[in-house]
């Protein structure tokens, strides 16, 4: 795991070519080319086809949830379209019985669900890094009581508590204070598997010749073990996405999330809750667009654990 | 064994102690429950306020408040509060007791998460082994591919569309195969034993097939990737080469070492499904703990809420219990003394 990240190390190496073919041997041409730990990953990365294709229709989601706004003509709160239309031309996802054009509301709804998910994902990862960091470069008493308070976290089921929260929270239905509440339940995880990397890196000797030199604990931390811990933390960033997408979208679905007039993918599915066979455009747009996300985030977080892993060859079995 | 059990059980009072600790801070500071009442227009009399408050103990500092609630020490005269006297404390609603209608949900909402996790259990074990044994094969593509869309497949639109699924083959026969509201029929007065218990399984087929899906799937995985280490491991090689047959290897060598991994994540994963079974609740409309929590949280009741998030920790600290001790019949080398 040591050398994931800090491939500058390697980066400074000669590049190694092979002595030249004498003529008239038969041998092949033969060369070595230098890659750093990055392009290792990378390449490793881009040989996990479903990984590759799932990262691009996920940046085209983000895309469409961005930057739709400013192309489709209509915007979520537009409501003078013609009520219950099914898909055509000028509605192409139709609208609902208020007059609600579907396609703003979905791309509305994506660039909400996205946000609070992203959102999410930032805190939970931080805090999770910093908590399971501390854990595992401390050890002892301190190790202790930090992992016995995940541990009691995890006894408490996330989205019932997510639910007692958000209810009472000021400005409850403000995207930003679900995205709070859920980055605040989400960390333990991260943290756990942190501290399990540092507390195996900790003994290693580059960390000993930082602790010579007078690197003080902070520096130690976040300039050697959170680097080197980069592999974990980042699979588990995408783990968390996936699960805070799905999290948001039942918080607003069962009306503890993102309130009317604003709008989320899991909101959209309350209203529709009625119309699946009546009106079928309502319901399986949003969902689409939730299982796509997910999807495609879960694809690239198996690529990326792939990447990382260092017991990978490059030849895929 | 006996003598581990009552350790882990006793180890287990602190764990809860300090859960209802965060639980009871984490509710105080989240919002006042009087709030509704205070901004109402026209304005209520002062003199009412003040008595909600010391009804729900709101006139209290916060450690104060945890303390009654926790023991039922300087409790209210005439009040039924102090968890460990087994009393939760008084409702906002005037007529709920929150033991006897938590006693009731209870039975409704755990039945449906037993029932899930053991079926998705043998699913999932049935799914990892093949795909683990057909490693790369055509069956392990499809079982993979289907986990992982059941993995992104959020839990309550899938009940959605599974009860509007029931719906529609209900209307299109003219009969009412699949029940898709509530969790019984709601005259079961003339029933005989019988007739009850079709009719709750009636009741449970489609919530306990939308609650298994993501379970299902995530535990398929985790079987999965143990099996394949168990497969590759040397003492597999071992019994095969000193002539085993395949079915002995699989099933009384693999197999059982295998399982250790998912019993873990089966114990972890409980947490998750009780939050899950609360949706898949509110789809189906069944009265069970996840419409008690949602309630409850609607009507700002503040006990009811706390007795809500206490019982389901303790759920999951029963269940991460019983994982501890099915290690030891799964794993010869863990004997508890």
């Amino acid at each position: 795991m040591s050398d994931i990240v800090s491939g500058a190390a390697l980066r400074g190496a000669p590049a190694t070519a092979a002595p030249p073919t004498p003529p008239g041997t038969d041998r092949p041409e033969f060369t070595t080319k230098e890659r750093s730990q990055g392009e290792l990953i990378l390449r490793r990365f881009l040989r996990h086809r479903a990984a590759v294709v799932s990262l691009f229709v996920f940046l085209l989601t983000l895309a469409f949830a961005f930057l739709g706004p400013y192309v489709w003509k209509y915007d979520h709160t537009y409501k003078k379209g013609p009520g219950s239309v099914p898909p055509n031309l000028s509605y192409p996802f139709g609208t609902d019985q208020v007059g609600h054009d579907m396609l703003a509301q979905v791309i509305r709804g994506t660039q909400q669900s996205m946000k609070i998910a992203l959102v999410v994902m930032v805190i939970a990862t931080v805090l999770g890094t910093l908590w399971g960091a501390a854990a595992g470069f401390y050890r002892g008493w301190l190790d202790a009581a930090l992992m016995r308070f995940v541990d009691i976290l995890l006894t408490l089921p996330f989205i019932a508590v997510a639910i007692a929260l958000n209810a009472n929270i000021r400005g409850g239905g403000a995207w930003w204070a679900l995205a709070l509440v859920l980055g605040l339940l989400s960390w333990t995880g991260i943290s756990r598997v942190v501290r399990g990397v540092v507390l195996s890196l900790r003994e290693q000797e580059f960390i000993e010749a930082a602790r010579a030199m007078g690197a003080s604990d902070s520096r130690i931390i976040l300039r050697h073990l959170v680097p080197n811990a980069m592999g974990v933390v980042i699979v588990s960033a995408t783990i968390i996405i996936a699960a805070a997408i799905l999290a948001e979208t039942a918080l607003s679905f069962i009306g503890f999330g993102v309130q009317a007039p604003d709008t989320s993918l899991g909101l959209l599915i309350t209203n529709a809750q009625s119309a699946v066979t009546t009106r079928p455009w309502l319901f399986y747009f949003p969902g689409v667009f939730i299982i796509l996300i997910a999807l495609t985030i879960n694809f690239i977080g198996d690529g990326l654990r792939d990447a990382f892993d260092p017991r990978q060859s490059l030849v895929r079995k | 064994m006996f003598a581990y059990t009552m350790r882990r059980l006793l180890a287990a009072i602190p764990i809860l102690f300090a859960a209802s600790v965060i639980v009871f801070s984490l509710v105080a500071i989240s919002g006042d429950p009087l709030e509704p009442l205070r901004l109402r227009t026209p304005p209520v009399p002062q003199q009412t306020i003040l008595n909600q408050e010391h009804r729900l103990y709101l006139d209290r500092s916060i450690p104060e408040r945890y303390w009654t609630w926790l023991t039922g020490f300087g409790a209210n005269p005439g009040d039924d509060i102090g968890i460990i006297r087994g009393n939760f404390g008084p409702s906002v609603r005037a007529s709920v007791d929150i033991g006897t209608e938590l006693g009731d949900r209870a039975w409704v909402t755990l039945r449906l998460v037993f029932v899930a996790m053991f079926l998705a259990v043998i699913l999932a074990i049935f799914a990892g082994v093949i795909s683990a044994v057909k490693q790369y094969s055509k069956i392990d593509y499809s079982f993979t591919f289907f986990g992982f869309l059941a993995l992104s497949i959020p839990t309550f639109w899938f009940a959605i569309l599974l009860k509007s699924g029931g719906i529609y083959y209900n209307q299109a026969t003219g009969t009412s195969t699949f029940f898709t509201i509530g969790n019984k029929s709601p005259d079961t007065a003339s029933f005989t034993t019988w007739q009850n218990i079709t009719d709750v399984a009636g009741h449970m087929v489609l919530p306990t097939l939308s609650l298994m899906l993501i379970s299902y799937a995530s535990w398929s995985r985790y079987q999965r990737g143990s099996m394949l280490e168990v497969l590759n491991s040397d003492y597999v090689r071992l019994a095969r080469a000193k002539g085993l047959r395949n079915r002995q290897v699989m099933v009384r060598h693999a197999l059982r070492t295998a399982l250790i991994p998912l019993t873990t994540v089966t114990a972890l994963d409980i947490g998750g499904i009780i939050g899950g079974a609360v949706i898949t609740e509110t789809v189906y409309e069944w009265r069970g703990l996840g419409k008690m929590l949602v309630e409850s949280v609607n009507g700002r009741d503040v006990f009811s809420v706390l007795a809500w998030l206490l019982f389901a920790g303790f759920v999951v600290v029963v269940f991460n219990i019983i994982a501890d001790l099915l290690y030891a019949v799964l794993d010869p080398r863990i004997r508890y003394e």
